[in-house]
């Protein structure tokens, strides 16, 4: 969507205020029922709209894009403008700087116009811990879109944006990519700035691209990407390698043993993709079982990593200096309260839950180990690609699920992220892509080594024009 | 049978970079409430930590001057806990592995020389700070974070000293050799300079340590010295009784001269030490090291056999000179200037640092160097005599002027025109007939009283050799 935008620009043939009514027109037409926005940030956007269009007529567009609108998750700062991340703590917060991610991207025109749904501060896997409005999936509206950022998948299948940025933690921006039948890449840890994402993981989180195209993604990530003063943990430029091989020589690995947990469904599409790659794409390359003797340890480990982080990063929200506060005239009652009242259950949970790993005695049982086992799986995986290019395995052991069908157990939706937390805590990039299937959209997986991201999308256009993605059709 | 105390000191020394350990935002001292903030110090959402280079190169040449060792892996952790002044609800430190362990520190007791261990420095962001209003009946607090994020080296001795004094002993040579690397300005008012000491009684013969509990807000070096005393009496009167000394932190009061429990064990924070993902581990080379370490200047203690070497001076003025970098270099100005180093040591020592240490001042604030040398070549060349010349210090504290526009202004120079001399002693010798009778008759005594009358006629500024001669002269012509 993102060239053919580009395309239509650069022949005159529409204007960034056209393209832009066309998104915000199907946005206040079906919206409603979505529930993809917290804020669509529309006198910003046609302000933004308009310059653009004055820039583009005087020649002096600041890119190909700009102009073209994407849409933003909301755990991602913009200078005065609001951020939620989904939650009542951040209450009239407005921030007074932005996010590296969107300086790069307004840098080159983009019109980033609107504040998308997620769970609370990213935590949740269906976009139901939203303190806002629930997301539906434009799929099936009894249907769940996925999370955390179910909003920027939502918004990208319905048509509302031509593309978003979502956070992917251990799998927030790959699992609603399967959800809702589009592009989902969650890039190499260090690749893009943390600077101006509200943290939830910080050993995890990476901004990614959520999109109707692998072309798209690609170019995205290429906006977003490269080291980043701000963020320490940004890889110097110096370090980056080139991932390349003809797609017709790829050696692709799958994991027998993660299917067994697999609805029907999905396990048929994943075997349709494998005959697909076997007789179509990887001509003279391999597809074949390999084992990642640690994947097994993924949940467990990642939960305790995530939470216990997240309960350090979530602890600057005490009601002090911005956000919601309870008014008490006693700190302890004001601390309880604004916490207490400011935080959805889910995140309570996980603070609870990463307070207590972290907690005299009980450090060395599960913050520390999992640390020695997620350097395991991270040497699994590094084991893994002296023998395979890149690894296949579906994005979620099932489709969308049905809207509160998972709400009242945490550690059922816990384990939906299975396939996805092994990528992360391995600091490795993921792609979902959308899979071959008859109903429901079911997304499979790529991961790939260290700065493969050319790599996974590479073999995602091959395979794009037999099973692209599907825009949601809307009343 | 005896207990013997055993003092162990945590110091923090506020580092004086221009700008905070972890943001862009400055380290100035006494600016507008919450006017030295960025995003970083205010934790607001999406901020993060970037590490300054310059606090590093500071702390490690801090640890260096303490014979560090320096590793050339160490890591961040995030201290967790709630209070207001901490903006993210954790401080970043570093426990784990501290960017330093083991180092030393040499003190002079009654009993000779010891050597008092560190067991690890390492760099942390200070919090910020409450405003609580002044005004009772208005129940409210501010918060100020233009402190927070201001880097700090935390300095844990090992439990080696065995009294109030050595532990004294131990914070002054700390804070001189801050000073003299120049990191900290380590003013204990501002608290840029802050002390915790741990203190335990154990049984005479006894290896094990008791008991520690540790005291806190020690403001100033009397404090140190009035809490580490009050505290070993109390666990002494403690033990003595059949009781168990409790592991707790107090607090010391410095108006009634008393500890006061404020947490024991039990209700100690979980602080949930975890490295802090945002930053990377801090990496140093041998390179990087070697060089700051050729960057440390002359310490005292070295600066001292220098001095007694250089300038041949005896052993206590070269002590005494050494104590402060401030006075050193002063000194050393002093001599390069123009003095003779004892003549310098002698008006530094005495003159000058009397007045320093009444007014809390820097001998840099008082004059330059130049000025105290031309002072005592003036004497030197008997221009003014030294009784004069202390006037003429005073007039140039007060009046800020070089020596010689004094002496010129006033008239104070010395008269060692022979002819004027001859005039007055003339007189003298006139306006005294019985005086001068007595010295004929054999009375030496005669002559003080003569002496005494010609320097009073010529307001003390006749050449006191010259006037001598003429005077004989003319009383046994």
């Amino acid at each position: 969507m993102l060239s053919f935008w580009s395309q239509k620009l650069k022949k005159k043939e529409t204007s960034p205020e056209e393209i832009l009514d066309e998104y915000l027109t199907k946005i206040k037409k079906f919206d409603e029922k979505i529930g993809a926005f917290i804020e669509v940030e529309e006198e910003d956007a046609r302000n933004w709209a308009k310059e653009a269009k004055k820039r583009w007529e005087k020649g002096q567009n600041l890119s190909d894009y700009d102009g073209i609108p994407i849409g933003i998750k909301d755990n991602i700062v913009t200078q005065g403008r609001k951020v939620s991340c989904a939650s009542k703590i951040l209450e009239g917060y407005i921030s007074p700087f932005s996010a590296t991610v969107i300086e790069r991207l307004q840098a080159l025109g983009f019109n980033t116009m609107g504040r998308l749904n997620m769970d609370e501060f990213a935590m949740g896997s269906s976009t139901e811990n939203s303190a806002y409005k629930i997301t539906r999936n434009p799929h099936d509206l009894s249907r769940s879109p996925g999370g955390s950022s179910g909003g920027s998948a939502a918004a990208v299948a319905a048509g509302f944006v031509p593309a978003a940025l979502g956070s992917d933690t251990g799998g927030s921006i790959r699992q609603p990519a399967s959800f809702c039948g589009i592009y989902g890449l969650k890039p190499t840890y260090g690749t893009v700035s943390r600077y101006g994402l509200v943290a939830f993981a910080s050993s995890l989180d990476q901004i990614g691209p959520l999109t109707l195209t692998a072309s798209d993604a690609r170019l995205l990530y290429e906006c977003i990407k490269g080291h980043d003063p701000r963020d320490s943990t940004t890889i110097p430029a110096s370090k980056y390698r080139v991932v390349q091989k003809p797609i017709e020589e790829l050696r692709i690995g799958y994991s027998e043993e993660l299917l067994d947990g697999c609805q029907s469904e999905v396990k048929k599409s994943f075997e349709e993709l494998t005959r697909i790659l076997r007789k179509e794409v990887i001509k003279s390359g391999d597809l074949f079982p390999i084992h990642l003797p640690h994947q097994k340890y993924g949940i467990a480990v990642y939960y305790i990593t995530a939470t216990s982080e997240a309960s350090a990063n979530l602890a600057r929200f005490d009601g002090i200096r911005y956000g919601y506060r309870y008014p008490s005239n006693n700190l302890l009652e004001l601390y309880e309260k604004s916490r207490t009242i400011g935080f959805g259950t889910e995140v309570k949970r996980r603070i609870l839950l990463g307070t207590f790993a972290l907690s005299s005695g009980y450090y060395d049982a599960y913050y520390a180990q999992a640390q020695k086992v997620r350097r395991l799986i991270r040497q699994d995986y590094l084991n893994a690609f002296q023998e395979v290019d890149l690894i296949l395995l579906p994005t979620s052991p099932t489709v969308a699920f049905l809207l509160g069908e998972k709400t009242h157990d945490p550690v059922q939706m816990y384990l939906s992220d299975i396939f996805t937390v092994g990528a992360s805590l391995a600091g490795i990039p993921a792609l979902s892509i959308p899979g071959p299937t008859q109903g429901l959209p079911i997304g499979m997986q790529l991961q790939g080594p260290y700065f493969s991201e050319n790599l996974l999308l590479d073999l995602a256009q091959k395979l794009e024009t037999a099973y692209g993605a599907k825009m949601a059709k809307l009343g | 049978m005896g207990y013997v105390p055993t003092i162990g000191l945590e110091v923090h020394v506020q580092l004086n970079t221009k700008s905070k350990l972890f943001s862009t935002a400055s380290c100035g001292f006494g600016g507008e409430p919450n006017s030295q903030t960025t995003a970083v110090c205010l934790g607001l959402p999406g901020a993060l930590p970037v590490l300054n280079k310059e606090a590093v190169r500071k702390a490690v040449k801090a640890a260096l001057a303490l014979s560090g060792t320096i590793n050339p892996k160490s890591r961040f952790d995030r201290k967790n806990y709630f209070y207001p002044d901490l903006p993210k609800g954790y401080q970043i430190s570093q426990y784990f592995e501290p960017f330093c362990t083991g180092a030393k520190i040499e003190i002079d007791t009654p009993n000779g020389r010891k050597v008092i261990g560190i067991s690890r420095i390492h760099l942390e962001e200070d919090a910020g700070k409450l405003l609580h209003s002044e005004n009772p009946a208005i129940a409210e607090s501010y918060v100020d974070f233009n402190r927070a994020g201001t880097p700090l080296i935390e300095i844990v001795s090992k439990p080696e000293m065995d009294s109030p004094d050595e532990a004294v002993a131990y914070l002054t040579k700390l804070k001189s050799i801050m000073e003299y690397i120049e990191v900290s300005d380590c003013d204990m008012e501002k608290g840029s300079l802050r002390v915790d000491a741990n203190v335990s009684l154990r049984r005479e013969g006894e290896v094990r340590l008791g008991t520690r509990v540790e005291i806190k807000n020690l403001n100033s070096f009397k404090a140190l010295k009035a809490a580490i005393e009050y505290e070993i009496e109390r666990q002494r009167e403690i033990l003595e009784s059949g009781g168990s000394v409790v592991q707790e932190t107090r607090l010391f009061n410095p108006t009634l001269g008393k500890t006061i429990g404020m947490r024991t064990k039990e209700e100690a924070h979980d602080y949930r030490y975890f490295p802090d993902p945002d930053l990377v581990p801090l990496i140093l080379s041998e390179e990087e090291i070697e060089s700051w370490r050729q960057e440390l200047p002359e310490l005292a203690e070295q600066k001292k056999e220098r001095f007694i070497k250089e300038f041949s001076l005896p052993e206590y003025d070269a002590q005494v000179l050494t104590a402060q970098k401030a006075v050193a270099d002063y000194f050393e100005a002093v001599v390069k200037a123009g003095a003779p180093a004892k003549k310098a040591s002698n008006w530094v020592m005495v003159e000058m640092l009397a007045l320093t240490q009444k007014g809390h001042l820097s001998v840099w604030d008082l004059f330059p160097p130049e000025y105290l040398a031309q002072l005592i070549q003036e004497i030197e060349k008997g221009n003014i005599s030294g009784k004069i010349g202390k006037t003429v210090f005073e007039l140039m504290v007060t009046e800020k002027k070089n020596p010689r526009e004094i002496i010129q202004e006033r008239n104070l120079a010395q008269i060692s025109d022979t002819e004027y001399i001859g005039k007055i002693i003339d007189e003298v010798l006139l306006e005294n007939p019985s005086a001068v009778a007595d010295f004929k008759s054999g009375k030496e005594r005669a002559l003080k009283h003569l002496q005494g009358e010609i320097m009073k006629k010529s307001k003390g500024r006749v050449n006191p050799v010259l006037t001598n001669e003429i005077l004989l002269k003319k009383l046994q012509g």
